[in-house]
């Protein structure tokens, strides 16, 4: 089975950094993370650039078991968005 | 976590990253000009608490990966370069320590400076690297919108 590779916020969006998702395509393995991780994870999602081992790729790109799919947050840069707080130590 | 030709040194490091010893890296006897620049962690930014430290999270084959790219850019652009050394911390980096560090060597000022300055700008635009922002109780990502850029486009 293909693996998932969630990096920064979509690891923690996810709960989790690595997980084997089923899927043919990036598509088929992104919809099923989706379901698999909930709300917040696919808002991440929305907004990530998505790489097949170490290139983008489109989600019609076919997948095998031998390939990473990493879902990549976009990067911290000059921005006047507030970043939000999503955890905090207590 | 770490790549080197002997002429380019790209790195990641859980430990604390000294400027001083990878600029003299640089140092090659046909180079006059040695360029080295720092990026500290400081304790300011858009969030209303004082920051005690940053915490950085990549994939390092995918940030190895996109370093080298960055520094065979560089040596395209400016082929006289002498050493290219760019190394990232990652995990923890305390307020007033180094994030980054890049050192460049040329024959000349100019190619080090123009060199140096474009691998650290290309470094933040190509390199998959995130970043939080820890103060006293609590912690959250930096800013995060800017989509990674390929360095073919830079």
């Amino acid at each position: 089975m293909t693996q998932l590779i969630l990096l920064g916020p979509a690891r923690e969006a996810a709960g989790t950094g690595r997980d084997e998702v089923p899927g043919e395509t990036v598509g088929e393995i992104l919809d099923a993370a989706a379901e698999r991780y909930g709300t917040e994870f696919a808002r991440v999602l929305a907004r990530s650039q998505v790489w097949v081992n170490s290139e983008p790729a489109s989600r019609d790109s076919r997948v095998g078991p031998q390939d990473e799919v990493s879902v990549l947050p976009p990067v911290s840069g000059g921005c006047a968005e507030e970043p939000s707080v999503r955890s905090s130590i207590a | 976590m770490e790549v080197s030709t002997g002429r380019d040194w790209v790195a990641l490091s859980d430990e604390p990253l000294v400027p001083d010893a990878l600029s003299s890296w640089a140092v090659r006897p046909d180079c006059g000009a040695v360029v080295t620049f720092s990026g500290t962690a400081r304790n300011s930014s858009s969030v209303p608490h004082e920051i005690l430290a940053l915490e950085y999270e990549t994939s390092t084959d995918l940030a190895l990966g996109r370093m080298s790219q960055v520094v065979a850019l560089a040596r395209t652009r400016w082929p006289d370069l002498g050493a290219v050394v760019v190394h990232h911390r990652v995990v923890r980096v305390d307020v007033g320590e180094s994030a980054v560090v890049v050192a460049v060597s040329a024959p000349h000022r100019d190619s080090a400076f123009l060199a140096a300055r474009f691998c650290i700008d290309a470094l933040k635009k190509t390199v998959p690297m995130w970043k939080r922002e820890v103060w006293s109780g609590g912690a959250a990502w930096s800013e995060q919108c800017e989509d990674l850029v390929d360095p073919a486009q830079l």
